[in-house]
C-alpha cells in the first residue's frame, strides 16, 4: 500500500500545482535558513579530528594572579602556557607525543624576482605537530626530533606557499629565505583547511592553517617573538631572557596519551609539576591543571558564538512560522479533497488507511520541500562565505548535514500534516457523497 | 440479506432534534431488486447510508448479510462495506485524477487483494459494462452514462453481495438512464441484490419491489414481488415492514 499512498500522493501534488508549490516553497524556505545556520554551528562545533580527539590533550597550568583569577566567570586556568613551562614539559617527555607551538610572521624573501618579498604567517612548533594533529604532505615530509634538537634551519610549507614560490612543483630540498635567513624545505602540505583551527583557538578560530611551519627550537634560538596573543599578569624582566623567564602566556601546549592509563599518569606528572614550582614560589593559585581533549576544549572556548546560536534559534522559530503557513494550506488542500476522501471511505477505506495516506502524502510535500530547500541552503552557505571570509572553512555542507536536511524537512511536513490529516479523517463521507 | 428492525435515526444539535427515520423496519432478501421511494427529506437517503454502513444509526437493530452491525469499530464496518456492499451514486464519484482503470481499482486496493487479482477483476467489470477499450481514459473523456457505467464497475468489482444505487439515473438524460437501468436489471439477474433510491416512478416501476418512505417510516410496501424473471421464481423475496 506504501507505493499507492506514494502514487497517490504524486498525483494529489500535480492536482493543485499553485498550492503545491506555496507548500514547498514555504517549508524550503524554512528549512534553508535553520539549516544554513545550524550548519554554521555543527561545522564549528563539530570535531575536527574525531580519529584521535580524545588522545590530543590541551595543557592548561594556573600560573595565572594569586589575587584575580585568569577566568573570573568560569574558573578556568590561562588558555596558554608560559615558555618556561611548555620549555619544562618539553624536556619531561612524559607523553607519547609532545608539541609546544605559538605563531611567528617572517617576511620571505623569494628566489624568482618576479614574485615580490611577502609577509607570512606561520608557526613554530615541534617535529611531533606534523604526527599528532595528522596534516597531509604533497612533498616529503615534517622534519625530524633531530632537527628539533640541533635548532635545524628547516621548513615545512603549505600548499598555497609552494604555489607561490615554486609553482606548485616538488620544492624539497631547495631554500626558502625567511628574514634573512635560508631554510630548507623538508615537505609540502598538500590541501589541509581544518574547519576550525582547533590547535591554536587563542588566534582567530576561523582562520586558514599557517602558511609555513618551522622548528620551535630554531625561531627561539634566534629571539623570534610570536605573533599572537601574549598575556601577563606582572612585569617580566627586561630582554629575551626575561620574557622567557616570565610568567607571560603566549604558547599553546599539546600531548598526545594514547591511553586512559597514559592520561592518568600524565595528570599525576602535571600536578607534581606544579606542586614542585610552587616550592619555587611560582603558581601561587590553587592546582587548577586542565587537560581536555579536542571536542572539550572546543566547547570550553566557546567556539560556536553566542549569536550563531541565537540565529539558529530564531531560523526555526521562522521555520515553525512556515510550518504554520503549511498547517493551513494542508487544511485548505485536504478540505478540498474532502469529497474524494468521503468516497474512499464510502469504499472501503478505513480511518488508519487514510490517515497514512495523508500522511505520507504530507511526507512527499516534505521531500520536495526538503529537496529544494537543500538548494536554497547550498546557496545560503554559498552567501554567508561571499559576505564573510571568517566562515569561508565552514560554510559548507557536509552528508550528516545534507541528510539532516532532509529529514528535517519530512518531519516538519509530516508534523504540519498531523492535524490537517485528522480532520480530513474525521469527514463523515454520507456528507461528501450526496453533494461531490 | 438486509435487515432493519424498528430503527430509528435523530440528528441532534444544542438546538434541535430532527428524527430522520423513526421506528422503521424493513427486510430484503437475497436476489431482490427493491426500489426505495419518496419525497426529498422522507428519510430514504438517510436509510441508505445506514445500509451501506456509512451512518451510525441511534436504536433498532440492523443486521446485514446476517451480522448484526450495532457496535461495530469503524475498521470493522470499513472492512464490512468493502466486501459486502458496491456503491453508485447519483453523481459518479468518479476520482477525476486516476483513469478508469485506477477508478475501479480504488476499491481493490483496500481490499488487499493481489496486483493480478486485481487486474483481473478490474478488467472483468469493465468489459460488462462495456469499457474494456478506454482502460486508460480519464473520467472527463466520457459522457456522464458511460462514467456511471464505470461507477458500476467499481462497484462491481469487488463482487459485492448487495449494491447501494441512490439516484442512480439522476443525472443522465432518458436514453442514458434506460441504459444505466437494463445494466442494472441485468446485474440483479446474475443475484447481486440492489437496493435503489429513487424519486422517479417509471425506474421504481421497473424494480422487483417498491418501498415508500415518509417521515422516517415506511408507509407503503409490496407485498410480493413482481415476477420479472421465472427463472428467479424460487428465489423468493419477501418484504416486511
Amino acid at each position: 500500500m506504501f507505493n499507492y499512498y506514494l502514487q497517490l500522493g504524486l498525483i494529489s501534488l500535480k492536482r493543485n500545482p499553485v498550492l503545491t508549490a506555496l507548500m514547498v516553497f514555504g517549508i524550503a524556505l524554512g528549512i534553508a535558513a535553520s539549516m544554513t545556520s545550524l550548519t554554521l554551528m555543527h561545522i564549528m562545533g563539530s570535531d575536527p579530528i574525531p580519529w584521535k580527539s580524545e588522545k590530543l590533550r590541551y595543557v592548561q597550568l594556573d600560573n595565572w594572579d594569586p589575587n584575580q583569577p585568569y577566568d573570573l566567570e568560569n574558573g578556568n586556568p590561562p588558555d596558554q602556557v608560559s615558555y618556561r613551562d611548555a620549555q619544562a614539559l618539553m624536556e619531561a617527555g612524559k607523553a607519547d607525543r609532545q608539541a609546544a607551538m605559538y605563531k611567528v610572521a617572517f617576511p620571505i624573501q623569494p628566489e624568482n624576482p618576479e614574485v615580490k618579498p611577502f609577509l607570512a604567517l606561520g608557526r613554530a612548533t615541534y617535529a611531533d605537530f606534523f604526527a599528532m594533529f595528522e596534516p597531509p604532505f604533497q612533498f616529503g615530509g615534517s622534519w625530524d626530533r633531530a632537527q628539533d634538537a640541533q635548532h635545524g634551519r628547516v621548513v615545512v610549507l603549505s600548499k598555497d606557499t609552494n604555489e607561490k614560490l615554486f609553482g606548485g612543483q616538488n620544492s624539497v630540498g631547495k631554500i626558502v629565505r625567511m628574514n634573512s635567513v635560508d631554510y630548507t624545505v623538508t615537505g609540502v602540505l598538500g590541501e589541509w583547511k581544518p574547519r576550525v583551527k582547533f590547535y591554536d583557538l587563542t588566534n582567530g578560530t576561523l582562520n586558514d592553517p599557517e602558511e609555513f611551519y618551522l622548528p620551535y627550537t630554531t625561531t627561539i634560538e634566534m629571539k623570534t617573538q610570536g605573533s599572537g596573543n601574549n598575556s601577563c599578569w606582572k612585569n617580566s624582566d627586561p630582554g629575551w631572557e626575561g620574557y622567557l623567564g616570565s610568567e607571560c602566556i603566549w604558547q599553546q601546549f599539546w600531548v598526545q596519551l594514547d591511553s586512559p592509563q597514559r592520561l592518568a599518569e600524565y595528570k599525576t606528572f602535571l600536578d607534581n609539576y606544579v606542586n614542585e614550582q610552587k616550592k619555587l614560589g611560582r603558581f601561587p593559585r590553587p592546582l587548577n591543571n586542565r587537560l581536555y581533549n579536542v571536542t572539550e576544549w572546543l566547547q570550553n572556548q566557546k567556539v560556536v558564538p553566542k549569536d550563531v546560536e541565537v540565529q539558529v534559534g530564531l531560523s526555526f522559530a521562522f521555520l515553525l512560522v512556515c510550518l504554520i503557513n503549511t498547517i493551513g494550506l494542508l487544511l485548505a488542500k485536504f478540505t478540498r479533497k474532502s469529497g474524494e476522501i468521503g468516497l474512499r471511505r464510502a469504499l472501503g477505506a478505513s480511518k488508519p488507511q487514510l490517515f497514512t495516506q495523508h500522511i505520507i502524502e504530507s511526507g512527499v510535500i516534505g521531500i520536495s520541500g526538503g529537496v529544494f530547500g537543500l538548494l536554497l541552503t547550498f546557496a545560503g552557505l554559498w552567501m554567508v562565505r561571499l559576505l564573510y571570509k571568517d566562515y569561508a572553512n565552514v560554510a559548507h555542507l557536509d552528508w550528516p548535514m545534507v541528510m539532516t536536511t532532509i529529514a528535517l524537512a519530512v518531519t516538519a511536513a509530516v508534523l504540519a500534516g498531523l492535524y490537517p490529516t485528522w480532520r480530513a479523517c474525521q469527514i463523515a463521507p454520507a456528507a461528501q457523497l450526496k453533494t461531490q | 440479506m438486509l435487515k432493519m428492525s424498528h430503527l430509528s435515526k435523530v440528528y441532534r444539535t444544542h438546538m434541535v432534534e430532527t428524527h430522520a427515520l423513526r421506528d422503521f423496519s424493513i427486510h430484503v432478501r437475497e436476489g431482490e431488486f427493491v426500489a426505495v421511494t419518496g419525497p426529498s427529506g422522507s428519510g430514504k437517503t438517510t436509510f441508505l447510508n445506514i445500509a451501506g454502513l456509512l451512518e451510525d444509526f441511534s436504536g433498532g437493530e440492523f443486521l446485514l448479510d446476517g451480522v448484526d452491525v450495532r457496535g461495530m469499530n469503524d475498521n470493522a464496518r470499513s472492512k464490512l462495506r468493502n466486501e459486502k456492499i458496491g456503491f453508485i451514486f447519483q453523481s459518479f464519484n468518479l476520482i477525476p485524477d486516476l483513469n478508469l482503470f485506477d477508478n475501479v481499482d480504488v476499491p481493490l486496493r483496500y481490499r488487499g487483494f493481489s496486483a493480478a487479482e486485481r487486474k483481473k477483476r478490474i478488467e472483468e467489470s469493465l468489459t460488462r459494462v462495456g469499457l474494456s477499450s478506454r482502460l486508460k481514459h480519464y473520467p472527463s473523456e466520457l459522457s456522464g452514462g458511460q462514467q456511471q457505467r464505470v461507477a458500476i464497475a467499481r462497484a462491481l468489482a469487488g463482487s459485492p453481495r448487495l449494491l447501494m444505487a441512490d439516484e442512480p439515473t439522476g443525472n443522465l438524460d432518458s436514453l442514458m438512464a434506460r441504459g444505466v437501468m437494463e445494466l442494472l436489471e441485468e446485474i440483479n439477474r446474475r443475484g447481486t441484490t440492489i437496493v435503489m433510491v429513487t424519486h422517479d416512478p417509471e425506474l421504481a416501476a421497473r424494480a422487483q419491489r417498491n418501498v415508500h418512505v415518509m417521515d422516517g417510516q415506511v408507509t407503503d410496501f409490496d407485498e410480493e414481488p413482481k415476477l420479472r424473471n421465472p427463472a428467479r421464481d424460487d428465489n423468493a423475496v419477501a418484504l416486511t415492514a
